[in-house]
């Protein structure tokens, strides 16, 4: 592959940016915002030639780095970028510029901010290109720090309960993480005698290598993890709260990252390290994903707060996202993978235009707004499109992810396609009508003076909004990419648990994608 | 007539031990002789460093001993020379200087007379755990164990105008004492069984014989394990842990949780792994239950607590938990990662306590409360703290982290699954009470309340410059073996390979 080491300088650039916004002197925030500002444009730049010089018909791992760090564990340092990270790469990489722009207005310890909010790129960045266990893991456990802080640091009112809760429901899903990947490492040792957190090497290993029940202990120790982060009901429940208290900036990068980890880690690690338990767990994960985007859609629409009901629709997209996994049909798989690029530009648009209101009015209660189209025509405008995109309108990119997710579901398990497609239309339900009771109307009081959005805000905004259509119109270019590593992913899954059953539409077509593992 | 053969005297293998004892004594000599007016703290303190440095420099040469020799034993099998009494001995001899480094100034600001006694007493300690770390036999041991424990008595004690400080020193005293007679107890009972104290004669006659009444050898291991589990401060034996801790002089406790943990945790090892070699299956139950309750105990103990010290205390319980599940494992990863996790701990926990000195206060008490807004107040502290707290949280890239990895795939290669997921859920709970005090420094509800002070107080803290050392070496420590921990990993896998 590529002989400079492009993934370590993605990785490595923005922890590079944090130490060196650290030198800079406290009295002047707007230098440490200009290096952060600069450091996430150039991180940027590395994710944007990677997405250039990416091969599009290969299904394995591009771009590989593997080097020893800690032998006598056997932990070291990989990473490499394939299909299912490319995007999660690119979409981290965009959101942080825009986020440190949306947080212009944080006059607050603004050097601590931009310092916790480069940890956090380069902590997230590492998570989606580590291909060792223990280095995934540590990438994983680092970033709840800078996130940590950032909510307790620039939270709204409640941000101690907050930030605590996100840091120990995450820790908690985690611990099993660690144990699990502890014991698949040495089940391995004294199976082949080499110890190793080589991803490759332990994917390649795990089905004739140990037991079905210990494989679905280990694939629940691993789930937990994941299922918390996703997060897949009944495990959502630090969600809300944390979004509600996060600084908008870090709502952004929860509502448009740190959820897509969770899905990652099942895309990365699920059912590829544990085929059998993921075919037999399938079910129980559909449902869930299932009762999520109900549950989720339904919670949305009665909420008071705008963030809220966005928090909530998180919960019903990533429920999409978890069942185009479960399903685990090329389909299925090209639309999580899809939504997971998706949905971080429609729900980071939705969260930065709350964020904007929330700047010129102090609150979030829909009941307090009104009539804001009259006055903020440009913002409700982004709005608009920005919804419109969120709800899967055709045209725009979350219709593509959803609809091949609910299509691959429907090919292998017909009644959990049927009622999770009803999440479509209850989606379109709560979000018509909190914009109706925000933005329609006869504004009154301080919603009639209402600055509209300025140059610096459409800034932020318009280019997701853009990027969001741009992929709904013509989603090829994107499709090209995540393809082949989804098909050779499928194969693999279905060679391994023996499963030929899937419909004839979906039928392996591998000719043109090199590099399955 | 009676030849009477003396041992031949092996002077490497005691070296270090012989240069910290004789410092001790010249500092002693010294204070007598000189003149009242004569300052006399200075002097001690410099030759106690200078000791320090001296055995430091023994240590080296013992390791090459070693590394091209093999281990071996001296003193008629007394001590043993290896790597894995090297290895303790380093982290004896870093806590000690450390601590040194920080007892001036935090003497000087609390208003307690500083006597080169306090020097010669840490010496006198230092060189007892010294002798612990190759104790070849129990009656070495025991004595090893008597030699570190006294000076620690009067340390404990060393603040006699404040009564806490003599709380601890009695309290200490007695449980510590009550342990030593345990543990003499369980030696009488093991020599009763094996007819040896040798660790090495246990070992061969145990893997020679069938024992057809074992009753007394288990007993006589059960109150071995019982007497250094005090000193380890493992729960049920930890009682005396929080209110010894927080009574003490901050870098007295500093002291006690980092070298005489490693000391302790040095003689139940190599009891363990030698002696009882052929007990393991027994001997990994008594640690199994011991390790778990230590978990549990450390971490839930923590809860409640509003006091830093007192915090740390439980905290440094929860860590002796932790070493019990790599103890547990009786393979050579699980020696290695305790090893790791004791060297990692040192630095995590003095500089927790050099935080401690450096907050200053004249009575020694640091309610949790009283950090409020820290983050503002006084930024380089409140981010030194937080530092060290997250690093035993065990949060990655810093040794905290390398450390639990360690003790933990000890556990899942020696397939304690149980003591596996008792660990890593307890580092959960953990996390909550140490986040509890970073939340009091930088998320205070009342923020906008704060004083005026706040302009005017210095980002740096007015701390003098060997605390200032202790806690940049403890931050480079703590960050470099998290990041590149193959040093130290190597280091304790050499040590325990040539054991």
């Amino acid at each position: 592959m590529g002989g400079y080491p492009i993934l370590t300088a993605i990785v490595v650039a923005p922890i590079l940016g944090a130490l060196l916004v650290l030198l800079t002197p406290a009295r002047r925030p707007e230098l440490a915002r200009a290096i952060g500002l600069m450091v996430s444009m150039a991180t940027l730049g590395f994710a944007l030639l990677l997405l250039w010089k990416f091969r599009t018909n290969f299904g394995g791992f591009q771009y590989l780095e593997h080097n020893r760090w800690f032998d006598s564990l056997g932990v070291g340092y990989i990473v490499g970028v394939d299909g299912f990270s490319l995007f999660m790469v690119v979409a981290t990489a965009l959101l942080f510029p825009i986020g440190l722009l949306a947080s212009a207005k944080i006059e607050h310890r603004a050097k601590a901010y931009v310092f916790w909010f480069l940890l956090l790129e380069g902590a997230i960045l590492g998570i989606f290109l580590s291909l060792d266990l223990i280095g995934f893991f540590i990438f994983w456990e680092a970033m709840l720090v800078p996130m940590y802080f950032l909510i307790a640091g620039w939270g709204s009112a409640n941000r101690k309960y907050a930030a605590t809760k996100f840091f120990i429901y995450t820790a908690a899903g985690s611990a099993f993480l660690l144990a699990a990947m502890l014991v698949l490492a040495f089940l391995h040792q004294s199976d082949t005698g080499t110890l190793t957190f080589d991803y490759r090497v332990l994917a390649a290993w795990t089905t004739g290598g140990m037991s079905t029940t210990t494989e679905y202990w280990l694939f629940f120790g691993f789930m937990a993890a994941f299922a918390v982060k996703a997060p897949l009901f009944p495990f959502h429940t630090w969600l809300p709260d944390v979004h509600t208290e996060a600084p908008t900036a870090g709502s952004v990068v929860l509502a448009g990252v740190i959820l897509k980890m969770g899905a990652y880690g099942v895309l990365r690690f699920g059912f590829e390290l544990f085929p059998r338990a993921s075919a037999h767990f399938a079910p129980l994960f559909l449902t869930l994903a299932v009762i999520g985007i109900v549950y989720g859609s339904i919670v949305a629409a009665m909420q008071k707060d705008a963030k809220r009901v966005i928090a909530y629709s998180s919960v019903a997209h990533m429920g999409f996202i978890l069942l185009g996994i479960f399903s685990i049909t090329i389909f299925g798989l090209d639309g999580a993978t899809f939504t997971m690029v998706s949905h971080p530009l429609t729900t980071g648009a939705l969260f930065l235009v709350i964020g904007m209101l929330y700047e010129r009015r102090h609150t979030r209660q829909i009941d307090q707004f009104g009539g804001i189209w009259k006055s903020a025509p440009k913002l409700t405008a982004m709005f608009l499109v920005a919804m419109f995109a969120g709800i899967g309108l055709p045209a725009f990119s979350g219709f593509v992810g959803e609809f091949l997710a609910l299509l691959g579901t429907f090919a292998v398990h017909r009644w959990w396609g049927i009622v999770a497609t009803t999440g479509v239309i209850l989606g379109a339900v709560y979000m018509l009508w909190m914009f109706q009771r925000v933005f329609t109307g006869v504004p009154e009081g301080e919603n009639a003076e209402m600055a509209d959005a300025n140059g610096r805000e459409m800034l932020v905004v318009v280019p997701l909004l853009a990027l969001s259509l741009f992929i709904g119109l013509y989603p090829k270019p994107v499709l090209d990419r995540i393809e082949p590593t989804v098909k050779c992913a499928v194969r693999s899954f279905e060679i391994r648990t023996q499963t030929m059953q899937r419909p004839a539409s979906d039928r392996m077509d591998l000719s043109g994608v090199k590099g399955c593992r | 007539m009676i030849a009477i053969v003396a041992p031949r005297v092996d002077w490497t293998s005691i070296a270090p031990v012989v240069v910290l004892v004789a410092a001790a004594l010249l500092i002693v000599l010294f204070k007598a002789i000189s003149r009242d007016r004569v300052r006399t703290y200075e002097p001690a303190l410099l030759i106690g460093v200078l000791g320090l440095a001296l055995s430091a420099f023994y240590l080296t040469k013992q390791w090459s001993v070693v590394v091209d020799g093999g281990p071996s034993d001296a003193l008629a099998h007394m001590t043993a020379l290896d790597g894995f009494s090297v290895f303790i001995s380093v982290i004896v001899i870093i806590s000690a200087i450390l601590m040194l480094l920080l007892s001036s100034e935090y003497l000087v600001a609390r208003g307690i007379e500083s006597r080169p006694e306090y020097v010669a007493l840490v010496l006198m300690s230092a060189a007892g755990m010294l002798v612990m770390a190759g104790a070849n036999d129990l009656i070495v041991v025991f004595v090893a164990l008597e030699v570190l424990s006294i000076p620690l008595y009067v340390l404990a004690a060393y603040d006699r105008t404040r009564a806490r400080s003599l709380e601890a020193g009695i309290k200490y005293f007695v449980l510590g004492a009550f342990s030593s007679a345990i543990f003499l107890y369980g030696v009488a009972l093991v020599y009763g069984a094996t007819g040896t104290t040798s660790l090495e004669g246990i070992q061969t006659f145990l893997a020679t014989r069938v024992l057809v009444n074992e009753g007394s050898l288990i007993a006589g291991m059960v109150l071995l394990l019982v007497g250094l589990a005090f000193k380890v401060a493992a729960v049920p034996f930890h009682m005396w842990t929080p209110d010894v801790y927080e009574g003490s002089p901050s870098p007295v406790t500093a002291f006690m949780a980092s070298a005489t943990k490693a000391a302790g945790f040095a003689a139940l090892l190599r009891i363990l792994y030698t002696a009882l070699a052929q007990y393991s299956s027994d001997w990994r139950q008594l640690i199994f239950a011991l390790a778990l309750v230590t978990l549990l105990g450390g971490t839930f103990g923590a809860l409640w607590q509003t006091d830093l010290k007192r915090l740390l205390a439980y905290s440094s319980i929860a860590h002796a938990g932790y070493i019990l599940i790599g103890v547990q494992a009786g393979t050579a990863k699980g020696l290695q990662s305790s090893l790791v996790y004791l060297f990692v701990y040192a630095f995590m926990t003095i500089g927790a306590f050099a935080i401690v000195v450096a907050l200053g206060g004249t009575d020694d008490l640091h309610a949790i409360s009283d950090l409020r807004a820290y983050g503002r107040r006084r930024p380089v502290i409140a981010a030194l703290l937080a530092f060290f707290l997250l690093a035993q949280a065990g949060i990655p890239p810093t040794a905290g982290f390398i450390a639990k990895l360690g003790v933990f795939a000890a556990a899942a290669g020696a397939h304690s699954y149980a003591l596996l997921i008792a660990g890593v859920v307890t580092s959960v709970i953990a996390a909550f009470f140490y986040l509890r005090v970073i939340l009091t420094m930088y998320a205070a509800a009342d923020e906008q309340e704060l004083p005026d002070e706040l302009e005017t107080a210095p980002t740096w803290p007015a701390i003098g410059v060997p605390v200032a050392a202790v806690l940049a070496i403890c931050v480079v420590m703590t960050v470099w073996v998290g990041v590149l921990p193959t040093i130290i990993i190597d280091f304790a896998r050499d040590a325990s390979l040539i054991f």
